[in-house]
């Protein structure tokens, strides 16, 4: 186990997420997504924290805490989006765009 | 502890792949959730307990099940199955393997292993206690606030705004028995025929 490994895993995790981001239809496929893509993040933070060193855990910390927030919000905008249009695509909410 | 991580590398992995490959999205869920404990596994393994503790509490058991909720409250058919539909599969393909394929030329081409292990402090649950709420106190406490803030948000922006929700048509109910049973006479005793009132 080292530092390349744990940023390989990272990676493909991170990559993965960006697949499911730019492919699925339904907001909380996305959000599914997003949570891949931050726990990759995470997961080459603290690898970073344990082969060298740094605050890298307490960076882990306050993504965590931003990620929780994140869920909850976009939980609220997805059931918003489900009752204005009866569905949750992402695709049929393109007329919100400026 | 090598053959743990390639172990839990590899259940990461394949469980982040059900997620975005799956054709039901709650057992896209359930994959996630996997790949979360996978995840929490390689936390412990890297030396960081507390994060491992933390993921499972607060991913695997809050947000896995909030992201149940979501998925079983926005469907609109009944049944067992949530249907997860995907569109411009081999784009996003093209888009994700070339990004792989970048990220892990970079971190190939780095020579993150080499050398000489620099000296430093393990990081251990009292020390990360001691840099949360000493050196990071300021980021601390804006956090807290930021999930004052996503908590009124989420509340605001789910709530109903035609006033149907459960609670306001139950305090309708009782407020309408109780002004009938005045109209007609009978004993006033507002909160108890209220409550009557809601009960039937």
């Amino acid at each position: 186990m080292t530092l390349t490994h744990c940023l390989l895993l990272a990676s493909f995790l991170f990559c993965v997420g960006v697949y499911g981001l730019l492919t699925r239809r339904q907001a909380v496929a996305v959000l599914l997504s997003l949570e891949l893509m931050m726990n990759a993040a995470n997961l080459a933070f603290a690898s970073f924290a344990h082969f060298k060193g740094g605050p890298g855990q307490v960076f882990v910390i306050f993504a965590l805490a931003i990620t929780v927030a994140e869920v909850a919000i976009g939980l609220a905008l997805v059931m918003l989006l489900y009752r204005r249009y009866d569905d949750t695509a992402l695709d049929r909410a393109s007329e919100a765009k400026g | 502890m090598n053959a743990l991580f390639v172990l839990a590398a590899l259940v990461t992995a394949f469980a982040a792949v059900l997620v975005v490959a799956g054709k039901n999205l709650v057992r896209a869920v359930m994959a996630l959730a996997l790949a979360l404990l996978g995840t929490a596994v390689v936390y412990a393994l890297l030396d960081a307990s507390f994060l491992a503790g933390v993921q499972v509490l607060t991913y695997v058991g809050g947000v896995v099940t909030l992201m149940i909720f979501g998925v079983m409250v926005t469907r609109r058919h009944e049944g067992a199955n949530a249907p997860a539909e995907r569109v411009h599969g081999f784009r996003g393909l093209v888009i994700a393997a070339g990004l792989f394929a970048l990220l892990a030329w970079a971190v190939m081409e780095s020579d993150l292993d080499r050398g000489a292990p620099p000296i430093f402090a393990p990081e251990t649950t009292r020390s990360l206690a001691r840099s949360l709420l000493d050196e990071h106190l300021i980021a601390f406490e804006v956090v807290s606030l930021l999930l004052l803030a996503a908590i009124l948000g989420a509340v605001v922006l789910a709530r109903r705004r035609d006033g149907r929700d459960a609670g306001s048509e139950l305090l309708a109910a009782a407020t309408r028995e109780a002004v009938e049973s005045q109209t007609q006479g009978e004993p006033v005793e507002a909160a108890g025929s209220a409550r009557g009132g809601a009960a039937r």
